[in-house]
């Protein structure tokens, strides 16, 4: 045992050196005309060779680290907690809910103007989390093109304002419509698709979009995109300095307050707040009517909920649409946010980051995702320092999550219906 | 109530089915008996429509089903129990039960359950279980409960009798008897000859695809040659 263990010890260790030591220990330097290959610097030749020490003894003693590891979830008081009872559940829940959405009301009066443009940010992950976790977390159709789905929702808005003068509030049910018919009609070819397959083909779809976008260049300027966004109004005021468009007024004249450019930021972020509650809410409801449950039967069983007389393709393109839907909501407001689109924002990593967040607050569960939402999208803000080792840190994140928490952040909690005795 | 008639039925080119004809009448039970690989689940797959007959005809209360799809046929009177009991292991028992009333109103859902509860007791006392931690033989009676949502005409069980314990078969078929006289018709398809055949009113013995036997429960357990192939001598 000790044998074999030193033996793979060794072998990772080598390993390591094989990939990082061309990686790091060389450096291309430019003489003149012409590029010569010269090696790096000690230091960086001794972190490589400590690394390698660090592998190997990781990898010499891991049955007992990892043992020590799994230990811990017992000393992590939600593991061993008992359930609560569900009237109990439901009404902290309800409480918890309410607080939260007091709290980001009052969030943007107190914070940094940054800090509530992040919180818009925050907001939209939200909706797009809370949307995609109807297709992945609930209906268990793994989901790898998203975005694409987003973009629908904010190209709309984004050609609609510049080739039609259209409003964000006409904009908003149109780009959500649009990217639920998308959703449609991606729906129908890869329904009879199934795990794998059907990432694949999600995937294929995800990127088409984004290449289209980009190589449309008359309608949608392509990699240049689409600037000048009008942001949105509330009852015809706009909140420039000055109004833009004939007939509105502007917020600050008609109210008599001093201008400021934080009027606009805390408008978008309120918003953008109303439509995440809208969308939680919209969810938590479907959830709990038939058509959540039939979703959550084809998840478990397929040949089942067939047995039972489930159009399975209706379940699929149902959820399908409602997840897109909110994504095109989404959309609509990061254009409005942003005021300036381009392909480079709808690409494969923002889909897998979102499905991220579905996976680390656990699929199916709301409040899990809203956390997490929470946590992918501030972590980075926060560790602006080490913004190269982002996604390091990121991955490091998902593993220890998976071997902690594999079921996510807070896991899905089966939501009971009772129906009424009779008299 | 069921018939079939010359129904063929191909998985690709391969011909799983050569011309099977068989009645059920309202009220009966039916068992059909076979080996494995006889076809015995790809004739109940057929009167599901999944996959559907290359030729001949599936008529279930006068009407032709043979081309409709598998969401219309289950819910037109017809309900299943498919083989290896595929109850929503995530789902609670209640919520397992609900799901097999999907298309009912509430009202409906509330009798149906109630009545269920009356025939398995057990059940009731695992209402809020998750259905996956239940026993195999729970699950079962889940799976037939499921069925019985929807308030049925007509019951098809595949191999209810699978990896149970002999007590545990004992209470199945003595539901399946209960079945019956509430006016259910009920076509069976086992593996468990013996208690199958005893049960029915009739049975069919299917091989490789063909009717070979046709005859009341009692003649055919009598029969040398079913004794010989499925009841051990």
């Amino acid at each position: 045992m000790a044998a074999h263990n030193l033996k793979h010890a060794l072998f990772c260790a080598i390993v390591t050196l094989i990939i990082s030591y061309p990686i790091l220990g060389f450096n291309l330097a430019s003489e003149g005309t012409t590029v010569t290959l010269e090696g790096a610097k000690t230091s960086t030749v001794v972190g490589v060779l400590l690394a390698a020490v660090i592998v190997f003894l990781f990898q010499l003693f891991r049955d007992t680290l990892m043992g020590s590891l799994r230990q811990l979830p017992a000393v992590n008081p939600l593991t061993n907690r008992k359930p609560m009872e569900q009237s109990k559940r439901l009404k902290l829940d309800s409480v918890l809910l309410t607080l939260m959405i007091i709290g980001a009301l009052i969030w943007p009066f107190i914070a940094s103007r940054g800090a509530v443009d992040l919180s818009t940010l925050v907001l939209i992950y939200i909706m797009l989390a809370l949307g995609l976790n109807v297709v992945v977390g609930l209906a268990g159709l793994l989901d790898l093109g998203y975005v694409a789905f987003y973009a629908v929702g904010a190209y709309t808005f984004a050609l609609l304002s510049q080739y039609y003068g259209v409003s964000f509030w006409f904009a908003l049910p149109i780009g959500a419509l649009l990217a639920a018919l998308f959703g449609l009609v991606l729906g129908f070819p890869v329904l009879r698709l199934r795990g794998d397959y059907l990432a694949i083909v999600t995937l294929g779809f995800g990127e088409i979009i984004r290449i289209l976008l980009n190589n449309m260049t008359n309608l949608t300027g392509g990699p240049n995109g689409i600037g000048g966004i009008p942001d949105p109004t509330l009852f015809g005021m706009e909140f420039g300095r000055r109004v833009k468009e004939e007939g509105n007024t502007s917020f600050h004249e008609t109210f008599g307050i001093a201008y400021s450019g934080e009027h606009k930021v805390i408008f978008l972020y309120l918003i953008a707040l109303v439509l995440a509650v809208i969308t939680a809410i919209a969810i938590r409801r479907l959830m709990r009517m038939p058509v959540g449950r039939a979703w959550e039967a084809l998840r478990e069983d397929e040949i089942a909920a067939k047995s039972l007389g489930l159009n399975r393709t209706a379940v699929k393109l149902s959820a399908f649409t409602i997840g897109a839907f909110f994504a095109g909501f989404a959309g609509t407001v990061f254009a409005s946010k942003q005021g300036f689109i381009s392909p480079e924002s709808f690409v494969f990593l923002e889909s897998a980051i979102i499905l991220a967040i579905v996976v680390l607050g656990g699929m199916g569960s709301q409040m899990g995702v809203i956390l997490a939402a929470i946590a992918v999208t501030i972590l980075p803000e926060l560790a602006r320092e080490f913004s190269e080792y982002r996604m390091l840190i990121f991955g490091a994140a998902m593993v220890l999550m998976m071997v902690w928490r594999p079921q996510g952040l807070l896991p899905m909690r089966r939501i009971h219906i009772e129906l009424k005795k009779q008299e | 109530m069921l018939v079939l008639e010359d129904v063929h039925t191909h998985y690709g080119k391969i011909e799983a089915l050569h011309g099977v004809s068989v009645e059920v009448k309202k009220g009966e039970i039916v068992s059909l008996i076979g080996a494995n690989g006889a076809g015995k689940t790809t004739l109940l797959m057929t009167v599901c429509g999944n996959p559907q007959a290359t030729s001949g005809r599936v008529i279930l209360q006068g009407r032709d089903i043979t081309r409709d799809l598998t969401s219309n046929i289950m819910r037109s009177g017809i309900a299943i129990v498919p083989e290896g009991r595929r109850v929503f292991s995530g789902l609670t028992v209640e919520e397992n039960l609900h799901m097999g009333g999907f298309f009912n109103t509430k009202s409906e859902i509330r009798k149906s359950q109630d009545h269920v509860y009356e025939l398995f007791p057990r059940l009731k006392e695992r209402e809020h279980q998750r259905a996956g931690t239940m026993s195999g033989g729970e699950q079962q009676m889940l799976a037939i409960g499921r069925a019985l949502m929807s308030k049925p005409n007509m019951i098809i069980l595949d191999e209810p009798s699978l990896g149970l314990a002999p007590l545990v078969i004992k209470q199945i078929f003595e539901i399946i008897g209960k079945l019956r006289e509430e006016g259910i018709t009920v076509f069976l398809v086992e593996q468990n000859a013996h208690q199958a055949l005893n049960l029915a009113d009739r049975g069919y013995v299917l091989e490789t695809g063909r009717i070979r036997l046709h005859d009341t429960g009692k003649n055919l357990l009598a029969n040398p040659d079913v004794q010989n192939a499925y009841l051990g001598g």
